[in-house]
């Protein structure tokens, strides 16, 4: 089936020209960054993680929100999202392999990566994320292979694909906590040591999956014969609807918590990200504007009007995504690390090769959604023929 | 031809992938030596320091000599005008940021901008060992010590996200050229890997105090044996005040400080009384 | 076969190209030297083992050493050969005596084509031996 990723129109290859012009640029860099060193991102002693790291704790998110198609068509027979799940398999892939490179390109010595599985280590949260995560990746890729090849030969799936399905569920689940737990078990950082912390992922990860999941199923409809149905759409729109209405909360839960105990270990750095603290103030301006696209998001979701209008409802989930992207792939990281355990505040700016990196791997991202959407395309015979 | 070439295929690479996967099954270290909630036993070693904060002035020129003791000893690198790629093992602060998380508004004269030795408190109960995925660093049972692998240390600075007390710096870049002069007995590190404080393990095994301790020669650094209720560390903290950073995080550092007026050296040692004046300098 | 004619043309070529070391050596006639290494002039005879055991095994007995030393915290490493006890150190112990790294360790490593990444942190000492 993978062959048929390799026909395509003029759009096709123009685009896919494109990410690899991305890819090889991002490429020239991490090459520079594996010879000097990670010197050549804006990290420094106090704030480890930075940009890399917060795409990946962004893209769990996405990757765990496949569930959100798979559990109404499979444990409750939602007959509407038939032709999405194999859609939102394919984003999961595309996201594992986005948050694996992202990591992958963080560590200071990608060398050594099989010590984690040579020395697997029980009490370490990253150990369990990267079983985690690698175990997800082999589960969807397994489902959306086993499935997708069934339909190509018109025959029902075999039934043992439907308890790994029915498992995917609670490891979707599982590779967000898990991520969150990487934060929310450090006494060193006040600001991450939350419970809510893990509820917080998983609802902004129901909302922004989905919101890009409707968008790409547009975007499909438009290029393609593919059409998953109003239905399918109004659902995941409610469903959006619902996460964001659940995340917007939490934060304003978090918010409250810290403003109100006046904790000043609380209290900083959500001054840092909102306002600025010493005169750094590089986030509050994002900060601000993920406020005002959550307003936006919400009001055009929560009105079915505006919902149902496929104009408004784009975008409402572009609103969404880039709300929670700017809240987890900018804010929630970098504000763990200002003020510092000794209450410094450290400038943090992605650096332009960072940046490129990250470019590249999105355009990886985007690469492998493509091709694997277009092989699920090709075998329901819903290519434009052009 | 279709079918069979395919499930060929299929057989070829599980068995590849299988055969792989057996032979990376090794028995896992012994956990003994990675429990990071090992209490302190009573048998064994229980290192600790005791940093006599009333021994320690502004200006005093000791501060840097403990830093350089270190900082040469270990190669570690010097980025002067480059804070963005600072390493360092032991560095000073004032008592205030010190010990920030007590919001001190007032406090005793001699205290105000104090010069106060920070490095890594080998705590008993670490949150850095606990998230390493790897095990590059682990406390060791017979002595307590927190240990850097730096062979197997993958650089995810995962410790240094765990760590309360900003004690470990990461290599951005290859430390080599800003060591000035490098110690031939002692390795570098290269670039990629976090590194901090070992209590000098490798001088200890050869019997030597760590080269911090050895620049002191009033007891400004003490160094011993917590589990020796003789040790010249337990002495100190039956008889004085002190205080360890963040402590009511449970991590149970060893590095003790202690704040009592250092009009009580008179006591103790009268020749080591550091001058408090009156209505003096404001930090 | 479908493709017939460019499977087999690709073949041939991978197989030309795989065995290019094998026939560009012969074509080139001769085998290059072996390495000739510079043995220790501090007037020291003995090794920690025995000549043929450190061609085979220096290398995991240095991993050996490191593990000990590192994550086991002992030092001492008793000869099978001799009984001696020495310092488990490759810049204090093996350097000691093998002072010249490039026409020692060098020699053979790059006669090989094997880069150990054991001097990125070991200091080798200065000046030749």
């Amino acid at each position: 089936m993978l062959e048929k990723a390799l026909a395509g129109n003029r759009t096709y290859w123009t685009w896919i020209a494109f990410l690899l012009v991305v890819i090889g640029a991002g490429g020239v860099c991490w090459f520079w960054q594996i010879t000097t060193g990670l010197t050549i991102t804006g990290m420094s002693r106090d704030v480890v993680w930075g940009f890399y790291i917060a795409q990946f704790t962004f893209l769990v998110g996405v990757a765990a929100s496949a569930v959100m198609v798979v559990l109404p068509y499979y444990l409750h027979n939602y007959k509407a999202f038939g032709k999405m799940t194999i859609l939102g398999e394919f984003l999961a892939i595309a996201a594992v392999i986005m948050c694996m490179s992202f990591i992958f390109v963080d560590m200071g010595r990608p060398d050594r990566i099989m010590n984690v599985f040579l020395h697997p280590t029980l009490h370490s949260m990253m150990f369990w994320d990267t079983v985690a995560l690698s175990g997800y990746l082999v589960l969807n890729i397994l489902i959306s292979r086993v499935s997708l090849s069934c339909e190509r030969r018109g025959e029902a799936p075999p039934k043992w694909i439907k308890p790994i399905i029915i498992l995917s569920i609670p490891w979707a689940v599982s590779i967000h906590t898990v991520t969150a737990f990487l934060y929310s078990g450090l006494a060193a950082r006040p600001f991450w040591m939350t419970a809510i912390l893990a509820p917080r992922f998983l609802a902004s990860a129901f909302a922004a999956g989905p919101a890009l999941l409707i968008l790409l199923a547009l975007i499909v409809r438009k290029l393609t014969n593919f059409d998953p149905g109003k239905e399918a759409i109004q659902k995941l729109a409610e469903i959006v609807t619902y996460a964001m209405l659940l995340n917007v909360f939490f934060v304003a839960m978090e918010v409250f918590t810290a403003l109100y105990s006046d904790i000043p270990e609380h209290v900083h750095h959500f001054q840092f990200l909102y306002l600025g603290l010493e005169g750094n103030n590089t986030l509050a301006p994002w900060m601000w504007l993920s406020l005002v696209l959550a307003v936006v998001a919400l009001v055009i979701l929560v009105n079915p009007v505006t919902r149902r209008a496929e104009t408004t409802l784009v975008v409402g989930c572009v609103a969404v995504f880039g709300s929670l992207w700017i809240d987890k792939g900018l804010g929630m990281v970098i504000a763990g690390f200002v003020p510092s355990p000794l209450g410094k505040v450290t400038q943090y700016v992605p650096t332009l090769p960072e940046l490129t990196i990250s470019a590249a791997i999105y355009a990886g991202g985007l690469l492998i959604v493509t091709a694997l959407y277009k092989i699920a395309l090709e075998v329901r015979g819903q290519m434009k023929t052009q | 031809m279709d079918g069979n070439r395919r499930d060929f295929l299929k057989l070829a690479g599980l068995t590849a992938v299988g055969a792989a996967g057996v032979s990376s099954i090794k028995p896992t270290e012994a956990q003994a030596s990675t429990d990071s909630h090992a209490e302190t036993s009573a048998e064994g070693v229980r290192l600790a320091m005791v940093i006599d904060l009333r021994k320690f002035s502004k200006g005093d020129a000791l501060i840097d000599r403990c830093v350089e003791a270190c900082h040469r000893e270990h190669n570690v690198p010097d980025f002067k005008d480059d804070p963005k790629n600072e390493v360092k093992w032991i560095w000073s602060d004032d008592f205030e940021t010190a010990f920030h998380s007590q919001e001190f508004h007032f406090i005793r004269e001699d205290l105000k901008g104090k010069p106060t030795l920070l490095l890594c408190n080998h705590c008993d109960n670490p949150p850095c060992t606990r998230v390493c995925p790897t095990q590059a660093t682990w406390k060791r049972d017979e002595d307590g010590i927190v240990m850097m692998d730096w062979h197997r240390c993958i650089g995810c600075r995962y410790c240094i996200v765990a760590c309360p007390y900003g004690s470990r710096s990461f290599n951005w870049k290859d430390p080599r050229p800003a060591i000035d002069n490098i110690t031939a007995e002692y390795p570098t590190r290269m670039r990629g890997v976090v590194e901090k404080c070992t209590f000098c393990e490798e001088r200890l095994a050869r019997g030597l105090e760590p080269a911090c301790v050895e620049v002191c020669d009033n007891d400004e650094i003490v160094f011993g044996d917590l589990n020796d209720p003789n040790s010249k560390v337990r002495q100190l903290l039956a008889e004085r005040m002190a205080i360890r950073r963040k402590a009511g995080l449970g991590t149970q550092p060893e590095v003790y400080y202690i704040i009592d007026d250092p009009r009580t050296l008179q006591e103790t040692a009268p020749a080591a009384v550091v001058e408090v004046t009156e209505g003096g300098d404001h930090a | 076969m479908y493709d017939a004619g460019k499977i087999i043309v690709g073949l041939v070529v991978f197989v030309i190209l795989a065995t290019s070391p094998l026939w560009l050596n012969a074509l080139m006639g001769g085998s290059p030297e072996a390495p000739e290494l510079q043995l220790p002039t501090n007037g020291s005879t003995e090794c920690v083992e025995s000549t043929e055991y450190m061609r085979a095994e220096h290398m995991d007995l240095l991993n050996q050493w490191r593990d000990d030393v590192v994550r086991k915290g002992t030092r001492d490493y008793v000869s099978t050969t001799s009984g001696k006890v020495y310092d488990m150190s490759l810049s204090k112990t093996c350097m000691d005596c093998h002072s010249n790294k490039a026409e020692f360790c060098d020699a053979c490593h790059t006669y090989t084509a094997v880069s150990p990444y054991c001097w990125d942190c070991h200091v080798e000492p200065k000046g030749a031996n």
